[in-house]
């Protein structure tokens, strides 16, 4: 049996760590993307539009994101072709993530009063003007902590796209494991480089909220 | 494409899923129950608690809230015994499920706790109540009632997030879907089936959680 | 020996002093309004003899108990001091019966059926006997302050205070609390109340305080502090106020 030393360990786990980051930020850019277009769907005044939106929300936030990747896995299957595991993670996640900030955009866009949207129609804006020019830059500002927040989800959600055998941090922790018989350290590194990598976004998302509230209480 | 989908192994695996279905309720009753528990325990600690117990519970809410579930189960699953804690699945599962609702319920219970009225406690110490009876009988009700959605939601994100502890060999929905699919090929049908399961358990859960509520806050709104 | 002995107590947040040595002794069943200017430091006053804020210096002690900062001596003070506050803070949760037997089973450890007995006979005291069941969100401001009251009496306290209790109330609804109160005095409770009612303050009270920055700037019986007020600072507050 190789002896492996704490730094082979390490230089192991931190080498699959790219792959989580990599997949991070696609998730989290597409979903983003796809969510943006969603918002835009989810506070149509067409009803069918808003409830077919609202649907699909409650459906991806009412289900396991495991069972959302494999059925994505095993749903593209379907379709004959052999289906890379990394495709399948990133179409959840992105799936995912899109119905989650989806919402927290919600919120926001929602929160901003209703006065700005009168005032605005009353300039004989249109609706994508209004959006454009009035509540979405107040939104955006408001929206910035829980969707650095949301980053930190997406991140460990990223970990369950071991269990479909796209090879990141997780997965290799599990390899690595299974080499070297030390689960406790092993595993023991895998969460403190999650750690390093999430908290300092939640830290970010909280000290962005702070300000945030501060600045609202001066006015 | 030309596929079909083919439910016809569903009969023969009915009792499988039910068994699944009867484990993801029981993780989350237990978790649900004991991590609200100890969330409310650390959102005491980290609000109203002495300074010695601020550090500790604040970096174990920290640890667990940046980390991903999955990691957190495989530590306490397969690290822990190296050091000598030894347990089955289960409770490693449930054990799982309560510290990480215990994180995530602290810091929403906390927000409730400091969004109390400062002459609530105020009240509470003029009519001779000490700090921890005034938090138990006048501070804890309103607080939770005030966050009771978001926590209601955050009980149905740790039953979703329950769907990996089939990676431990622990027998819930997943499992049992897992099972089926090796079985009887149909995978994409077997995760259909459990995953339409925990739609309905999602919102099962929430409407628990609602009557919880009722029960607990009669009234309509806190102060 | 007096009920309540205030002597030289201090009291300053950061370097900002709002009591500079203030001396004061209230004798049982005497009725005291401390009034003043806001800022003047008399709700301050108030909330260091219950124990809500530590005082810097000086002495506070009632019926012979020394006010000091551990939870044993201040859960001895408090129990023999009720306060009432400008917002009522009823528990929301509780019903106007829970609220009054709150503390009695928690602090004193009455038994239930002994604690509802109490909080029947004093919601009946303050006129609210059938409003037992009733949440404080069903009672009007008036009622919950009135509730608020027969909470603090339940715990049979030696001296009230009162912190500008009808500050927050409706003009209509002044008089319904100011009416318990009235009573409680004719009673024979000692009350030290900072209050804004001067027409109340001249006829009920035995004795007025009137605060100045951080110090009893003058103090008598009423007929003697808004008929000859003796200072300048008394002759214009009383002016603002139209009862000079």
């Amino acid at each position: 049996m190789i002896e492996f030393t704490t730094w082979d360990i390490l230089r192991n786990l931190l080498l699959a760590a790219r792959w989580t980051v990599l997949l991070s930020l696609v998730s989290f850019i597409g979903g983003g993307l796809l969510g943006l277009a969603l918002l835009f769907g989810r506070i149509s005044p067409r009803r069918w539009l808003s409830k077919a939106t609202g649907s699909y929300i409650e459906l991806f936030q009412g289900t396991p994101l495991l069972m959302q990747m494999f059925l994505a896995f095993f749903g593209l299957g379907l379709f004959g072709v052999d289906v890379p595991a990394r495709l399948a993670a990133g179409l959840a996640l992105i799936l995912w993530s899109a119905a989650f900030l989806t919402e927290i955009w919600r919120g926001c866009v929602e929160s901003i009063a209703r006065g700005q949207w009168e005032a605005s129609a009353s300039l004989g804006m249109g609706r994508l003007q209004q959006m454009r020019y009035v509540i979405l830059p107040q939104a955006l500002k408001i929206a910035i902590p829980p969707t650095v927040g949301f980053s930190v989800q997406v991140i460990k959600g990223t970990a369950l796209t071991s269990i479909i055998g796209f090879v990141e941090l997780s997965k290799a922790g599990t390899v690595v494991t299974n080499a070297t018989f030390q689960p406790f350290t092993v595993y023991g590194f895998v969460a403190l480089i999650y750690f390093a990598l999430c908290w300092p976004l939640s830290k970010s998302s909280q000290i962005l909220e702070r300000k945030l509230n501060v600045a609202h209480r001066n006015h | 494409m030309k596929y079909h989908l083919d439910f016809s192994w569903l009969p023969q695996y009915a009792p499988d899923i039910l068994k699944g279905v009867m484990i993801t309720l029981e993780l989350i009753a237990v978790g649900g129950v004991l991590g609200i528990l100890l969330g409310i325990f650390c959102a005491w600690a980290r609000a109203l608690g002495p300074r010695w117990l601020k550090a500790p519970v604040g970096l174990y809410v920290e640890l667990i809230r940046n980390t991903p579930f999955l990691i957190q189960l495989f530590f306490i699953f397969f690290g822990l015994p190296s050091i000598g804690v030894q347990m089955n699945e289960l409770t490693a599962a449930n054990l799982a499920m309560v510290i990480n609702l215990g994180a995530y319920g602290c810091e929403i219970i906390r927000a409730g706790i400091q969004a109390t009225p400062k002459g609530q406690f105020e009240a509470g110490r003029s009519l001779a109540m000490s700090p921890l009876q005034t938090f138990r009988h006048v501070v804890l009700v309103p607080s939770l009632q005030r966050i009771w959605p978001a926590l209601s939601s955050q009980v149905v994100i740790v039953m979703l997030g329950s769907s990996v502890v089939s990676q431990i060999a622990a027998q819930d929905l997943t499992f049992a879907a897992n099972f089926i699919q090796s079985r009887t090929f149909r995978a994409f049908e077997a995760y259909i089936v459990s995953t339409i399961i925990y739609l309905v358990l999602a919102i099962l859960v929430r409407q628990v959680m609602a009557l919880i509520g009722r029960t607990l806050f009669p009234r309509r709104k806190a102060a | 020996m007096s009920l309540i002995e205030i002597t030289e107590v201090r009291k300053s947040f950061g370097a900002n002093e709002v009591l500079k040595g203030i001396n004061l002794d209230v004798e049982p069943g005497e009725v005291i309004a401390i009034i003043g200017k806001s800022g003047s430091g008399k709700s301050t006053l108030l909330r260091c003899i219950n124990g809500l804020e530590t005082i810097s210096g000086g002495s506070i002690s009632v019926a012979g108990a020394q006010l000091a900062e551990d939870e044993v001596h201040l859960k001895a003070l408090r129990l023999k001091v009720g306060m009432i506050f400008q917002q009522f803070n009823l528990f929301p949760h509780l019903t106007a019966g829970g609220n009054v037997m709150l503390s009695q089973m928690v602090v004193k450890k009455v038994p239930k059926a002994q604690a509802e007995a109490m909080a029947r006979r004093m919601l009946e005291r303050v006129g609210l006997a059938h409003k037992f069941d009733a949440y404080p969100d069903e009672l009007s401001g008036g009622q919950q302050q009135r509730v608020a009251i027969a909470r603090a009496l339940a715990m049979q306290p030696i001296a009230l205070l009162c912190d500008e209790i009808t500050s927050a109330l409706d003009p209509e609804l002044v008089s319904e609390v100011l009416a318990v109160v009235r009573e409680l005095a004719a009673e024979g409770m000692t009350l030290l109340m900072v209050t804004h009612e001067m027409k109340f303050a001249r006829d009920v009270c035995s004795r007025v305080v009137f605060m100045h920055q951080g110090r009893v700037h003058e103090i008598g019986p009423p007929e003697d502090v808004f008929a000859n007020p003796q200072t300048p600072e008394l002759r214009q507050f009383l002016g603002m106020t139209g009862h000079a």
